[in-house]
């Protein structure tokens, strides 16, 4: 069987660009007969002959052959492709159902074959997403035609597909056996240059060679495309904990406002996020068609949403239990669970459908083989946006100052005629803000539903208790810290236990520096 | 200050009153008017008891409020629940001597360490004893020696619990992973399912209750219980007082979660379950609403709170699923705000107006006031 793949082996289908066949021709006498033929080596010639015709319907039954979708009816002499039934594609006065069909079948061989034509076939698709898709797929395919390659070379101009043609080429070039040193040696570097790891076997193949000069050069390429390989896999554990620490802290600024500056402690805070996140669902549910306008007014209709709540918390259940924090922690809890209930009851027990609108979900390419989900650049950005405006907002506005003196001192801002009880509740409110919006940013990585909020609100807590308590800085830098030891400590043990080794971590690193990363010195400290 | 004082006379003779009822209107009449069902439903009410007596000893006594309490109590109950796996032996579905089924489902080739001595009755009471009381020990010295105290120390508990949770739900750790231990069959070897055992279960576990409210009242009204107290008022002042503080919070803390423990080891085989939902934040401040319900600061305020939320829970999920969370939610925020006493509290009030001007103004009684709010 091995000796008959061999001497069966064809060359991928020589494209003559433009030429424009009839697709009437393609079922010749000739190819109807090899091609109902009972023997593989007849087929192989069919397709042959099929792929030298260009038309759309001869790619449609390279296609359908691929999948095993093409079939033959001997009584009425016609072919039938499988799309939702069997639908009739020649001879045109075929008739529409098929008496006696039959499937076209292929073996493996051919079947690779058959996607290695069909993908050469792309290469010089007028859209640019179907060539790279194309020249992306002959990377490491069996039986392909290099003088093909060679010839889109010449035409291609968008870069990503070149450099994949490239490596397409370089492994070919590799594997020739008839090829010189200088062009092995040639298609290293290309391939170190490119990194290319779908060619590390034959690059290994080729360090234990007979060829010493080939061996030593093919060693050095290893060493240096694993190094490569490492610094890339370090590259995407930084951002993926870059990624979940941007949105631990666009949780946590909002509880480092509530917990941290006025001291309650508000186990609803997950809730606010969740009803940030409903916001986003409600505004894309009002604009039908358009998601990426409803996701951006999201933004300050989730502020108004949560702050509104969150103030209304504050007047009704948090002011009468100020001085007793730990029944305010039990009333907010109490408050989430409410929450929670009304968004199963009012909305739905399910989770909602939250789209996703296309400059969040696109893929950006840094580097050959590194590409990251825009959506998760953007929200790292974001969240540093949050971070600044939060804190522009103490440190330069009149509400701020005023926040700041409360905390630091009740009776003397009261004093100095500051309002406290009304600046409580838009410290609160600002907070509860915060938290809605980071909503609408959770809302584009993890599932919109009741569950939402208490799946981070331990999380989030931890970061504010390990940055400092009171201190937006703490906040951010605790946050980014569990992110990236999350993922740094993932693919050593596991997800779960990451997790757990980051808890227990926290807890211990408490207990040596009770106040946290960032402790409130002087005065503030004792309050 | 007597230990047996008028209150914990009239709890001794409640619990005798229900212990005898029970066992007699289950067991000792011939058209029994008690379900096994009630008994066992009502021993696990008992053990929710214990843990929020636990709680209020801790909360109430010492201002140190715990919203991990839940882990000690299903610590006891997973110690516990090992010795009712081994005990199911044979019966189990793939009929391996030695491995729970469990175990056997996920490919275990041999018994885990953690699980040597399991089959022994004696070594699960041990396990369940020094286990939570352990922990607790462990994490209230680091902790309180490093003074982390109000919210924080609440946050950390809950941390910690959630941490187990997440460690209890890996198959890889050897406890059932997700499902935990159920499919109990026989314990000490009578069949776990015979109205004897529910019955014995019912009466140990109302035993558990009555000595735990023993020991608590033996515990705040000695000089150590007068230092808790004083720490819940005034730690600082009490620190400078020269106690050790820290010593006291630790064991206490660690007396507390043992009692958890004792309760959940009881609970697991009324339950018929032990799962990782017990180490769920949620369970242990539910809890904790119970405590906050029946009244803080008064042991059977605790035990009070327990059954009520209990029994409204079965009543109420089973009535209206629904509307379960909004009530539990309501109750969270409506006792933290208007009932600072609890149920007790209120009792206590009714008491006084009714006897008012028969009875003399009792002397002032710091353990059974709560002065300074939390």
């Amino acid at each position: 069987m091995a000796a008959q793949d061999q001497t069966n082996q064809l060359p991928m289908g020589q494209l003559p660009i433009g030429q424009e066949s009839d697709s009437g021709t393609i079922f010749s006498e000739e190819v109807i007969k090899s091609l109902t033929s009972s023997k593989v080596s007849d087929r192989d010639k069919a397709i042959a002959a099929i792929s030298q015709n260009f038309s759309p319907l001869a790619a449609e039954v390279l296609t359908g052959l691929l999948k095993g979708g093409l079939f033959w009816d001997r009584d009425s002499q016609a072919f039938y492709l499988e799309s939702n039934g069997l639908k009739p594609i020649w001879p045109t006065a075929a008739p529409s159902a098929a008496v006696n069909p039959k499937k076209v079948a292929v073996n493996n061989r051919q079947r690779e074959l058959l996607a290695s034509l069909l993908s050469a076939r792309s290469l010089f698709d007028p859209k640019v997403e179907t060539r790279r898709e194309a020249a992306k797929k002959l990377i490491g395919a069996p039986n392909v035609d290099l003088t093909v390659v060679q010839r889109r070379l010449a035409e291609e101009d968008d870069p990503r597909t070149l450099d994949n043609l490239k490596i397409v080429l370089a492994m070919g070039a590799l594997k020739n056996q008839e090829g010189s040193e200088a062009e092995k040696l040639a298609a290293l570097t290309e391939l170190e240059r490119l990194y290319a790891p779908a060619a590390l076997e034959d690059i290994k193949a080729l360090a234990s060679g007979s060829n010493p000069e080939l061996a030593k050069a093919a060693t050095q390429t290893l060493k240096l495309m694993e190094a490569r390989a490492q610094r890339l896999a370090l590259a995407e554990t930084l951002f993926f904990g870059l990624s979940l620490g941007s949105v631990l802290v666009l949780i946590a600024i909002g509880l480092a406002i509530t917990f941290g500056v006025m001291g309650v402690i508000n186990m609803a805070h997950g809730e606010m996020a969740m009803l940030g996140a409903y916001t986003v669902w409600a505004t894309q549910t009002i604009l039908p068609g358009q998601p990426g306008l409803a996701l951006i007014l999201a933004l300050p209709a989730a502020f108004l949403v949560a702050g509104t709540v969150g103030g209304a918390i504050e007047l009704t259940v948090i002011r009468p239990l100020y001085n007793r924090p730990l029944e305010t922690l039990l009333a907010t809890f109490g408050l989430s669970l409410i929450l929670q209930q009304a968004a199963r009851k009012g909305v739905s027990s399910m989770n909602v459908a939250v789209i996703t609108p296309e400059f969040m979900s696109g893929q950006w390419a840094i580097a050959n083989n590194f590409s990251v989900t825009q959506g998760r650049v953007i929200i790292i950005v974001f969240c540093l946006l949050v971070f600044a405006a939060v804190y522009l907002a103490l440190q330069k506005t009149r509400l701020g100052l005023e926040i700041r003196a409360v905390t630091q001192n009740r009776a003397m801002a009261r004093a100095l005629g500051v309002h406290s009880s009304r600046v409580d509740t838009l410290t609160f409110a600002l907070g509860s803000g915060v938290a809605g919006v980071s909503g609408v940013a959770l809302s584009q990585l993890t599932n919109v539903g009741p569950n939402l909020g208490q799946d981070y609100i331990v999380d989030s807590f931890m970061v504010v208790v390990f940055g400092g308590v009171g201190n937006l800085w703490g906040a951010l830098l605790g946050g980014l810290i569990i992110g990236l030891a999350n993922k740094f400590l993932e693919p050593m043990n596991g997800a779960m236990l990451a997790k757990i080794t980051i808890m227990v971590g926290i807890i211990l690193f408490i207990q040596r520096h009770p106040k946290g990363l960032f402790p409130q010195r002087g005065r503030v400290a004792s309050f | 200050m007597p230990v047996f004082d008028r209150s914990l006379k009239i709890f001794t003779v409640v619990m005798g009153l229900l212990i005898f009822s029970i066992t007699f209107g289950s067991m000792g009449l011939s058209n029994p008017w008690i379900s096994p069902f009630t008994v066992g439903l009502l021993g696990k009410y008992l053990c929710y008891a214990v843990l929020a007596l636990s709680i209020d000893l801790v909360w109430g006594y010492m201002g140190v409020l715990s919203l991990g309490h839940g882990a000690f109590f299903a610590l006891g109950g997973y110690a516990f629940g090992m010795y009712l796996m081994r005990q199911i032996g044979t019966l189990g579905v793939y009929g391996d001597a030695v491995l729970p089924d469990f175990m056997v489902f996920i490919g275990f080739e041999k018994l885990p360490w953690t699980w040597y001595g399991s089959q022994y009755f004696v070594v699960a009471v041990l396990l369940v004893i020094l286990v939570p009381g352990a922990l607790a020990l462990a994490f209230g010295w680091t902790a309180f020696r490093s003074r982390v105290s109000g919210v924080y120390f609440s946050i950390m508990s809950q941390a910690l619990t959630y941490a187990l949770m997440l460690a209890f739900f890996l198959n890889s750790l050897g406890f059932g992973g997700n499902n935990g231990f159920t499919d109990f069959k026989r314990i000490l070897g009578f069949d776990v399912h015979s109205l004897g055992v529910t019955v014995s279960l019912f009466v140990a576990s109302a035993l558990l209750l009555w000595s735990a409210a023993v020991a608590c009242r033996w515990l705040v009204t000695s000089r150590l219980g007068l230092v808790m107290i004083a720490i819940r008022d005034n730690e600082e002042r009490v620190r400078f007082a020269g106690y050790k503080v820290e010593n006291v919070k630790v064991a206490v803390f660690a007396f507390s979660a043992l009692l958890a423990g004792l309760g959940g080891a009881l609970y697991a085989p009324q339950a018929g379950i032990i799962n990782p939902s017990l180490f769920a934040p949620i369970f242990s401040i539910e809890m904790v609403v119970c405590v906050a319900l029946g009244g803080r600061g008064s042991l059977y305020g605790a035990i009070l709170g327990a059954f009520l939320v209990s029994w409204i829970k079965s009543r109420l999920s089973t009535a209206a699923p629904d509307l379960w969370p909004f009530f539990l939610g309501g109750l969270f925020v409506l006792v933290t705000i208007f009932g600072q006493n609890g149920a007790m509290g209120f009792l206590r009030w009714g008491v006084k107006k009714i006897t008012f001007g028969f009875k003399k103004e009792p002397v002032h009684d710091p353990i059974n006031e709560p002065k300074e709010a939390l």
